[in-house]
This record gives structure tokens, sequence and C-alpha cells, in this order.
């Protein structure tokens, strides 16, 4: 016979559960709920950067047959924002336009057509204002304030030195100091973003249907932007097809649409297209950085300082929080005591910049890496060597008072040295191939939450009911990196049973708890805690109902997940059984799992700030990237790519791995050709042909090395993997570009077009010495 | 102006008033009701409205419904057979070559397009053969991986 085992749901290749549904065509994106008499919605854009809007004139728009209703920002006097301390932005511009293509008017028309003709229609009259399209310009003492109550376009100054900068410059051996800039990228996520917003007005009910990360915001700032009590609101999350960071943030898309059917009374679908997509925005900043570090001939640092500019965009957004997470997340990572952060965010007039898949960490992280390598190569010491010269012993708490309590980062080091042949191979290939190595960290979850509201960071509720289904609920939004299959199985793991009994719901806030959403990585750690503790609660229901039907006591029970026993020689009762038995008194079973971070993790108060950075665990990462370079074309060639990740424990195999080569793949978009650029603050890369993604052709095999250093705190042990392996792709690349021919790029993307003006420019450089000599 | 198009959709006949400006993606998505295609873009960039016309991927965005008359096309849609995924379908599932599963349906299509003309591509081929689609969230690694496990169940007797 059989012996009947729990079930096993953690640690090996698990499909994600809704992955049919994908394939197949069945799941539904927001743009796909078609219902008949739906309204189209359109915006109408400024033209303009900076200006004082003098009029906007809907007349004509409005005598439009088939024009149901349109709304400007007269309709609405409220702001909205990620941040509590900067809700600054109108979903329809009011009194002034900040950048090209921000939104100042929208129609809802009974089809996309009559909607577009009436777009045509409106009139915007302004007096133009002189516009900033880069930090610096923004910052000249003349410049005009872009938003009055931030004088100077100054979104905010970081300022903080934790031991002595001074004096750990002179206890270095070798000091240098280089100057970076990164461009700034956008998610670009594949679905464009959709909103369908259905008014009841005869019950005074709005339900929006959004493309978001974090369905939660959506329902705060539905509340907030239309004035209706937040019981009257309901925000479902569909299928979202990515976000990377980008629907954090309530978008202005969902906002508009809710205005349209509260004025149209009735049910708006709102879908905006590619470039109106990049518009929106909420990308990673354009960044200016100038880093000095001091190193010891033992490749020790002594002294980090840094000075970071970022150009924010228009509106606050998480600017705060991007320009914090900067400074704060230099640390974490390596052993560091005398340091320096100087850091600006800038408001300028282009489209607002938000929080990017790594966020606030990658661009430093990039003139780290890169500075540390060309360190330790003027030093002659092995770039890996230098970075164990510096390692942390977990655990600890940082200069700023961040918590360390699991540290796989030389077990990722060490992988990637050996995996890659790095000893044998590095500084040896030749004919323009060279290896570059780099190292990063994220979060597992920002230990504060934006909205600090008292309740739990995370609750899972599971219900149970006469058919022995286990119905998992939750406010997670799985966005793709697939959470849901990680809560299924959590709580499959717990409860010992196949998957196949288990239901997940989510996204919809009529019937799932409240979730913080998808953001920081924090999803599997707090969210897949709190599943475990609700499966805990449940598995203690069950088990005292076996002890009653069986006569026992509940420490005698053995739960084998589809038979409950008390003794290996009792046949026991199935699964089903102790269902039945566990019903008898109180009917249907409703369990609720809770997780809070603990106060240690929540970051210092050493300077204004300091929470930020704040989190339960770190991710590690290490990375070697080997190149080809082409000098005479300037084409830079990936041709492999290893990389390890310390996520803690992983959960799921197989989406570890594709959420760590996700994240790598997107760091090489970012090093070798993605950038949003603008003319005189229009948008001229607003299509997937200028804003060059790589495509299956241009992209390397990445191989994966999964490191488990068991977080005492996490589910299972586990930590993030989704996030914290983009960083460590940019400079390892330029890093492996200087070990193939010599030159240091300091500026991304690193395109075809720099690598060829920078051999050129060594080769004139080197045929002058020559005609001299 | 409009015209009656006739043309076999997914197996099955089908007759439609359309204008002559109608995209095949519109027309799919908002009179058949196929939702299945995703528009990823403004026109031809992203390749995530790929159906088959006649087995061979065509981008549905960029084609207008009314040059279908009498044509066969199919979308992600037609690809399961009496409740099973099909052979790509299932290599896009269990090796995760869908995250977030916007750009899958694209991806697929123009997979099952390769093996109908092609059973056994090596990497190269299915690079090429995808080279117009792009993914956000996969790199691409688990895409080769999930053709090349289709190709293999395809081989052994699933439709692809």
């Amino acid at each position: 016979m059989n012996e009947t085992v729990p079930a096993r749901n953690i640690g090996s290749y698990v499909p994600m559960i809704d992955g049919p549904e994908k394939v197949s065509g069945r799941a539904k994106y927001t743009a796909d709920l078609i219902a008949p008499g739906m309204l189209a919605g359109r915006i109408y854009r400024s033209p303009y950067s900076h200006a004082e809007i003098l009029e906007v004139d809907i007349a004509e728009a409005l005598r439009l047959p088939g024009v149901k209703a349109i709304v400007t920002g007269a309709d609405c006097d409220r702001t909205f924002g990620v941040l509590p301390i900067a809700r600054s932005e109108h979903p329809l511009a009011r009194d002034k336009v900040r950048y090209r293509g921000e939104p100042v008017a929208a129609v809802a028309a009974i089809d996309d057509a009559t909607a577009k003709r009436a777009i045509g229609l409106i009139r915007l009259k302004v007096r133009e204002l002189p516009a900033y399209y880069t930090a610096q310009a923004a910052l000249v003492p003349a410049a005009c304030n872009i938003h009055a109550h931030r004088p100077g376009n100054v979104e905010r100054d970081v300022l903080f030195e934790l031991g002595s900068v001074e004096q750990g410059f002179g206890d270095a051996d070798l000091v240098r100091e280089a100057s970076y800039n990164c461009a700034e990228v956008c998610q670009n996520q594949m679905e464009m973003h959709a909103a369908v917003a259905d008014y009841d007005r005869e019950r005074a009910r709005m339900t929006v249907h959004a493309s978001t990360q974090v369905p939660y915001y959506v329902h705060l700032m539905l509340a907030q932007i239309l004035d209706m009590d937040m019981s009257r609101i309901r925000v479902v999350k569909p299928h979202v097809g990515g976000g990377f960071g980008c629907r954090t943030e309530t978008l202005n898309v969902e906002l508009i649409a809710a205005l349209l059917a509260k004025r149209a009374g009735g049910c708006v679908r709102m879908m905006i297209n590619r470039e109106e997509t990049f518009i929106t925005h909420r990308g990673r900043p354009e960044t200016d950085i100038r880093l000095k570090l001091g190193l010891r001939r033992d490749g020790r640092i002594t002294a980090v300082e840094c000075e970071c500019y970022q150009r924010g965009g228009a509106h606050s957004g998480y600017g705060i929080v991007t320009i914090l997470y900067a400074g704060s997340m230099l640390y974490a990572i390596y052993d560091l005591h005398n340091v320096k952060y100087i850091g600006k965010r800038v408001l300028t007039n282009t489209p607002p910049c938000g929080a990017f898949r790594g966020h606030g960490t990658v661009d430093i992280r990039f003139a780290f890496e890169s500075l540390l390598d060309q360190m330790a190569h003027e030093l002659e010491l092995d770039p890996i060597a230098v970075r164990r010269a510096n390692y942390l012993t977990a655990p600890t708490f940082t200069d700023n008072d961040l918590m360390v309590n699991s540290y796989g980062l030389p077990e990722c080091v060490d992988w990637v040295e050996r995996a890659s042949g790095w000893k044998a191979r590095k500084g040896r290939l030749g004919n323009a191939k060279g290896l570059g190595f780099a190292c990063s960290h994220y979060i597992s979850g920002a230990s504060k939450p934006v909205n600090w509201t008292g309740e739990p960071h995370a609750t899972v509720k599971i219900k149970l009911d006469f058919d022995g289904s286990i119905v998992v609920l939750s406010g997670a939004a799985d966005i793709g990196q697939g959470s849901t299959t990680i809560l299924a199985q959590t709580v499959g793991e717990v409860l010992g049973l196949d998957l196949a009994r288990i239901r997940v719901l989510t996204g919809d806030s009529e019937v799932v708890p409240k979730d913080n959403g998808s953001y920081s990585s924090r999803v599997t750690f707090m969210v897949g805690n709190a599943a475990i503790e609700a499966a805990h609660h449940l598995r203690r229901v069950l088990v005292e109902a076996a002890a009653r039907k069986l006569e026992a006591k509940p420490e005698e029970i053995e739960c084998l997940g589809e038979i409950y026993r008390a003794g290996a020689q009792d046949k026991g009762l199935t699964f089903n059984e102790v269902v039945t038995e566990a019903l008898r008194d109180t009917g249907t079973i409703t369990v609720t799992g809770n997780y809070s971070t603990i106060p240690q993790s929540h970051g210092g108060k050493k300077y204004r700030g300091a929470a930020i950075g704040g989190t339960m665990g770190y991710s590690y990462s290490a990375q070697v990237v080997e190149v080809r370079v082409d000098e005479d074309t300037g084409v830079v060639s990936v041709d492999k790519v290893w990389v390890a990740h310390d996520c803690g424990k992983a959960l799921n195999r197989l989406t570890v791995e594709g959420q760590v080569q996700g994240s790598v793949w997107m760091g090489m978009g970012q090093a070798m050709s993605e950038e949003t650029a603008y003319h005189d603050g229009l948008l001229i890369t607003g299509n997937m042909l200028d804003y060059r993604v790589p495509t299956i052709e241009d992209s390397p095999p990445i191989e994966v090395g999964i490191v488990e250093s068991n977080d005492p705190h996490g589910p299972f042990g586990a930590k993030e993997a989704g996030e914290g392996s983009l960083a460590a792709f940019l400079p390892a690349l330029t890093n492996a570009i200087a070990d193939a021919i010599g030159v240091r790029f300091n500026d991304l993307p690193v395109t075809p077009d720099r690598v060829f003006a920078a051999v050129e420019k060594r080769r004139r450089a080197h045929n002058g010495r020559s005609r001299a000599a | 102006m409009g015209r009656l198009l006739e043309l076999m959709l997914n197996g099955r006949p089908r007759t439609d008033a359309v204008a002559d400006n109608l995209l095949l993606l519109d027309y799919l998505r908002e009179i058949v009701g196929l939702t299945g295609t995703k528009t990823g873009c403004d026109g031809g960039e992203c390749g995530a409205c790929t159906v088959l016309v006649d087995d061979r991927p065509r981008l549905s965005c960029l084609t207008l419904a009314a040059t279908l008359q009498g044509r066969r096309v199919d979308t992600i849609e037609s690809l399961a057979r009496d409740g099973r995924l099909s052979a790509v379908q299932r290599g896009f599932h269990e090796k995760l070559g869908s995250q977030c599963g916007y750009c899958t349906p694209g991806f697929i299509m123009a997979s099952a397009g390769l093996l109908r003309r092609n059973p056994s591509p090596n990497e190269n081929e299915i690079r090429a053969a995808l080279g117009s689609n792009i993914c956000r969230c996969t790199g691409y690694v688990k895409i080769i991986e999930a053709v090349k496990y289709a190709a293999e169940l395809h081989a052994a007797g699933a439709s692809p």
C-alpha cells in the first residue's frame, strides 16, 4: 500500500497556476473588458512644456454628436500622488501645464472615432513660460518655479555624513573620483495603460478596473479625486501586463476615466496608446553622479563620497523616496564606514519619473561598481578580491541602521567566479572580448508602508467550506511575477495539500482583504508570511476537528495533507471527513493570517528620511558578463551572462529563474540601448523602435545560480528575487568592455555610436603619438 | 465604405459586414470578441497582435480585415484541442515562457507558425522567427526553452 505523505509545494519548479489562461488567450486584461454601450475615452494633452492656462475651450467639442462628456481641470481641484507628503498633481492640469503631454481635458464618446474628432475640436489658450529640460537648467538661480511650493525647483535635498570622509580618504592608498551619467529610462511594459470606469448613478457607486500594481492606492486616490466615500468605490485589478514600478503610483489614466464615467453616468473604457504610455512615464530619472572612493592597497574601502542629481520631471511622484534610496542603499552590500551623500531631486518640465525596478539603487550601483573595478585595476587587484575584502558579517546593522540578517553575497560571488571560469579566462580572452564583474542588492519590501495606518503590513484570509476546496483571499497584485502562485504554494505547503485543491482569489476590493500592493519586492516576503500564518490557523482548526472525531488529543494528530490520523496504525480520516467535522459547529470556516515588520527593520533616525532603505531582508546578486566588441562598428555583443542571486530560499525555482533572467535582461536594455529622449520637451522616442528594447536576437543566454541564505524572518527563509539582479548588469557590462578594449564608459546607454566614437578617439590619439614618436 | 467579409476564422466559416478601413486586430477584438489577440504598440513594433493567415504569422494591426476575403485566420483561441493545450501553449506554460502573459499570444502564434513550416527548428531559427516580437518580462531565455520543448512535444504527436 502506498503511504500517504503530505504534498510538497515549495523548492521545486512549479509552473504558474494562472498560466493556462495566459497561454490560451482567456486571461482578461483591462482593455479586454468590452461591454455593449460602453463609451470610449480619450485625453487631450498639452502641446506646451510649461505654460499658464488661460482658457480650455470645449464648447465646439461638446456640440459634436456622440460626445457624452468632457472634463477639464476646472472639474477637479483635488490633487493626487503616491506620497502623502507630496500630493501635488491634478488629474487634469489646472492653472498651469508643466510638461508636454500633460492631460488637460478628456472626452467620452459613443466610439473612439467620435472621441478622437472631439479632441481635435478642443482649444487651449496659454501664456508660455520658460521651460527646463535638465536638472542643471532648472537649478539656475534665475529659473522660475515649476511648483510654487518648491522654491528653486528642488523637490528634495539630502545630505548626510556618517563617520568622517576626510579621515577615510586620509587612510586610503588610492583615492579616485569620477562622474557618471545614466539616461532616463522607461518601464515600457507590454500592456499599455488602460482603465474601465463604470459609474452607477442610481446607487452612487463607482467601479474601476485598472492596470495597476496597487489597487489599494487607486482606491484611496479615487475617493480623494472624486470626493466619494471609499465604501462606494470598488477597484478591480484584472490580469496586468507587467508594471516594473510605473503602476505602483495611481496614474492619471484611471482617475480621468472615473471623472468621465461620473460625468457621463456610464461606463468608460480608456485605452491610451504606446506613445501616451511613455508620456505617462514614472520611469527611472536621468541621473548625474559624482563618486569618490578611497581604497587601501588590500582592497578595503575607506571612504565614499557621492553626489547625485536626479531629473525628476514635472511632479513630485515618488521623487523624495527615490533620492533617499540612492543614498541609503550605498549601504547594506559592503562594510562601509565613512560615507557622505549629497542628493538633489530636481523638478523639470519633462514627464514625471517614478519607481522603476531597483528603485533608486540602480544608477548609484552602476557608478559604485564601475569605480571600484577601475581602482582594482589600478591597484592590480582582482576585482573579485576587492569585493571579498569588504564583505559584511551578518547579522549586523549598518552605519545607517539598516538590519542585515542574512547575507549570501559571498556564495553568489563564488558561484559566478566558478561558473564563468573567471580565474582562467579574465583578461585572457583577446580579440576584443572581455569579462566584467559586479554585485548588487535590493530590499524585500519597504519596512514602513507609504500610508502608515497602524494595520498589519499584510493580511491573508483562507475560506474553507463544504466542498473542501481551499480558497485563499489576498489583495496581492499579480502583475506577472507569480505572486498568486506563491500564495498557493505556501498555503499548500503548510497544509500538505496538492495545488489542485487550492484556489487563489485576488484583485477585487469587494472580496479580498486590502493589500499594500506589488512594489519594492514586498509580496513574497510579507504576503507570503501572512499566508503561512493563515494556513497554520486553518491547520490547527482541522487538527482539532480530527482529534474530536478520532477521540484523541490534538497533539497526537498527524496531518498528512489528505489524511489526518492519530498514530501510524490508525487508518485515519480523509481530508473531506475532517472538513465535515470541522464545519459542524461553525459552518463555513474563515481564518486570517497577518504579517508586520519588526521595529528593528525600520531604519534609523540619523538623518531626515533615514527610514528609506529599511527592510526585513536584503537580496544579493553577483554577475559576470562576457562581451565581444566590434571595433569597426562599435557594436557590443553580450555572449553570456552568469548571475547568482541570494533569494534566501527559492520557493519556486522556475519563477525565481524567470525573475532573475528578466531583471538581468532589463538591466541590459538600460545599459546598452534604452533612453527616453526629448527635443524641447517633446518625447522623440515614444515608440518601440526609437525606444530600443533588446530583441530575442540581441539577447544572451543567462545562466542563473540560486543561492539560499535562509533568512530567519523570510517565509520558509525566502527573500526577494525580482529586482536585485538588475543593477549589477550595468557595471558588469562596462567593466567587461573595459576588459575587452581598455575603454571605460561612464555614460549610459553604451550605444554603438558611443563605442565607435571612443574607439576612434583612442585610435587618433594613438596615431598622434606614433607620429610624434 | 464597407463590404461583406467571408473568411474561415479559427476553423469556422464566418460572414461579417466590415468597414474598408477596419484593422484585422479591431475586427477580432471589438467585433468578434476574440480578445486573446493583444495590442502592444501604435503599429507594427511589438508583435503582440500576431495571428496566422493561411498558417503564416501576420501582424493583425497592420492588416485590413477586408483583405482577408476567403482566407484562413487562426488566433490564439484556436490552438487548444478538446480542452487540451497545444504543444506551443504547453511549452510556454510549463517552461515559463510567459510571465505577465501580454506578449504571449503573439509569441505563441509566431512560434506555432514556425513549427507548422519547420517542425524541428534550431536555436538560430527560433530566434529569427521570433525576432519581431518583444517581451519585457522574460529576457527571452525561457521563451527559447519553451519553443524547443514545444518542438519535442510536436514531434511526439501533439498539435503545434
